[in-house]
């Protein structure tokens, strides 16, 4: 289950310890993939300084230039500022607590659903039916956009149409886009119909991996349906469950850009159930162009980040050493 | 033999036929709510404008009509040309990804390798640690001027540390020892092994990683979102005609009326853009149930072995 230690073949190998020459040929194959990574991986790394300086452009000068020469160290003035500001408590409560309800349900749905299929007599159904949930997945968030957009739109769209959401007040369409309280749930159920297939797909792929000789066995020893489920499949599952947790508990601070921002149609109504740390560092880099407080929030999410990771994956080797990520 | 034994007893823990029943039912209900909302579109799509002032967006439409597609195929200066940049970037990408990947990969996976510990760290921090956007966003387009570029939809997200790791994974089980050292006492160099023996017997995980990269590149649209400018047409993704169609309906009237004027009143705004959804939508649709099962196998190496 480590990422890091490679799984050597258990098989001996025939002599030979690859020749100087060898080594320089593989550096050389993957030599554009390193330049790749630090390029696009490692520069931006050491790119977090811009979080603790004031950074301020001069025209005609470039990025770097303006970044060493004309941009003071404020230490963590960026940060001050943006724990002061009124939409950061609100940002860091909507992606925590959307994250925690995700991470629960990410990973109960799916593995009830994983284990339920197995059960379907018609294999052909099954597999229709997995086929079909797949589909989301495979959608942009820009598409599921237009999806959410036909049923929800406040004139042509179908709920609207079907069941007559009236506003009380003023007896016109009622206007989902504006409708917080509709939203807070229906994040939720967006996230799930979109990735459901997906995890599904991963944990029966894990549970097809199990000795068919063990049900067997329990089989014969009088176990029923809910007891084979209780003490050999989830008891088998739990290295999956946990590198999955693992992942999701480090990106506990991130979210889906696109459920958040685009989903949403980026309406402003919504901004107090949808603003989460990325959407704001997006409005805030992209739309008002502040640099010192996007990248102030883009540096905590990605030490938190980290944090929360080998945190996480410290506490669940605890509890089982066979079981981290790393 | 074995496996056929081996259902035979299975059968009998199967469960109980009335709850077969419901829980096919519920498999039925889920695999609804994930295909009605698509085909709520491509019924929109179809239906005529008139019918949609009348009933709004239904799934029984009072009358079907072809406008909104014919319109779209008299747009290929604008349209056309997203379909083609969608599809450039989309093949170039998945190249480029593929050769990241699987030469990354193949380093990892030589136990002799001398650097092998060092470069699996190294591509293992980004997964870790990573700069955040800002810091990407100023190195992508300000150092390396990216910005409204093809380059910038392509080069960001065209290799990942996962993708990677289950490249080494495949070569590390699949690709047996005794191949390369055969060919090397044949005194192939290393290179060589790897794109004439190598390569060619690892095609499932070229396809499984070559797929991830094509629908991530036909699906992204963020990239065109931060670094593609509004005002740039000629550069715009599918997607991201998708996601500005609000601004480019009134664009694209406006140029019907500079071209021939009477003609913008008939543009079929509603039913338009859900038929603009179903066209990025049908190469995917269409394609990904023949694929699925590298899919499954990709996360199953990429995720169980880890």
């Amino acid at each position: 289950m480590s990422l890091t230690k490679a799984k050597q073949p258990a098989k001996k190998k025939s002599g030979s310890n690859g020749s100087s020459f060898d080594n320089l040929e593989i550096f050389l194959l993957h030599l554009p993939t390193t330049i790749w990574y630090l390029i696009f991986c490692y520069a931006p790394m050491f790119g977090v300084i811009i979080a603790f300086k004031n950074y301020k452009p001069r025209p005609g000068k470039s990025f770097l230039w303006a970044l060493l020469n004309n941009s003071k160290w404020v230490g963590f003035d960026n940060f001050k500022f943006l724990f002061k500001s009124s939409y950061f408590p609100i940002m860091l409560k909507t992606t925590i607590l959307y994250n925690i309800v995700f991470i629960i349900l990410g990973i109960l749905i799916p593995v009830t659903l994983a284990i339920l299929f197995n059960e379907i007599y018609s294999k052909k159904l099954a597999k229709t039916c997995q086929t079909m949930m797949f589909l989301p997945h495979f959608l942009s968030w820009v598409v599921v956009s237009y999806f959410v957009y036909a049923f929800l739109a406040t004139d042509n769209g179908l709920i609207n149409r079907a069941f007559h959401f009236v506003e009380a007040s003023t007896g016109q369409n009622h206007n989902w886009y504006q409708d917080t309280n509709f939203w807070m749930y229906f994040l939720v159920f967006l996230n799930v119909w979109k990735g459901m297939g997906y995890s599904m797909v991963v944990y029966m792929a894990s549970i097809s991996g199990i000795d068919g000789e063990l049900y067997e066995a329990a089989l014969i020893d009088g176990a029923s349906k809910s007891q084979q489920v209780k003490y050999i499949t989830l008891p088998l599952l739990r290295p999956t469950i946990s590198i999955m947790f693992i992942m999701a508990v480090g990106n506990i601070f991130r979210s889906d850009f696109g459920l958040f921002y685009q989903a949403t149609r980026n309406s402003g109504a919504l901004t107090s159930v949808t603003q989460t740390i990325d959407v704001y560092v997006y409005k805030a880099l992209l739309e008002q162009s502040n640099v010192n407080l996007s990248s102030a929030a883009a540096f905590l999410q990605s030490t938190v980040g980290c944090i929360t990771i080998v945190a996480a994956n410290l506490i669940v080797k605890k509890i089982d050493p066979e079981a981290g990520l790393f | 033999m074995a496996k056929k034994a081996k259902n035979s007893v299975l059968k009998y823990t199967r469960v109980k036929p009335f709850t077969n029943v419901l829980i096919s039912c519920l498999f039925i209900f889920l695999a609804l709510i994930c295909l009605l909302p698509a085909l709520l579109v491509l019924i929109v799509s179809f239906s005529s404008e008139a019918s949609i002032r009348m009933k709004g967006y239904s799934f029984v439409p009072n009358e079907l009509s072809l406008a909104a597609y014919a319109y779209l195929a008299r747009q290929t200066g604008y349209i056309g040309r997203a379909f083609l940049n969608s599809i450039g970037v989309t093949v170039v990408g998945t190249v480029i990804g593929l050769v990241t990947t699987s030469t990354m990969g193949f380093a990892l996976s030589r136990p002799n390798y001398r650097l092998k510990s060092f470069f699996t760290w190294f591509i293992f921090i980004p997964m870790l640690f990573s700069g955040g956007l800002v810091a990407s966003y100023m190195i992508n387009a300000h150092i390396l001027h990216l910005k409204d570029t093809y380059w910038a939809l392509i080069l960001p997200i065209c290799c990942s540390s996962f993708y990677c790791i289950i490249m080494r994974t495949f070569f590390q089980t699949t690709v047996p020892d005794a191949i390369i050292e055969s060919a090397k006492i044949d005194g192939a160099r290393m290179i060589r092994i790897f794109v004439q023996i190598v390569l060619p017997i690892s095609l499932p995980a070229i396809a499984t990683i070559g797929l991830f990269l094509t629908f991530a590149y036909w699906n992204d649209w963020m990239m065109a979102k931060y670094y593609i400018s509004g005002n740039k047409h000629d550069l715009f993704p599918l997607q991201y005609v998708l996601i500005s169609l609000e601004e480019n309906i009134s664009f694209l009237t406006r140029n019907a009326q500079n071209m021939t004027a009477g003609t913008a009143s008939n543009v079929p705004s509603e039913t338009v853009r859900m038929a603009m959804v179903v066209v990025s939508v049908v190469p995917i649709a269409l394609s990904y149930p023949f694929f699925q099962k590298y899919f499954v196998s990709g996360l199953t190496i990429g995720a169980v072995k880890g």
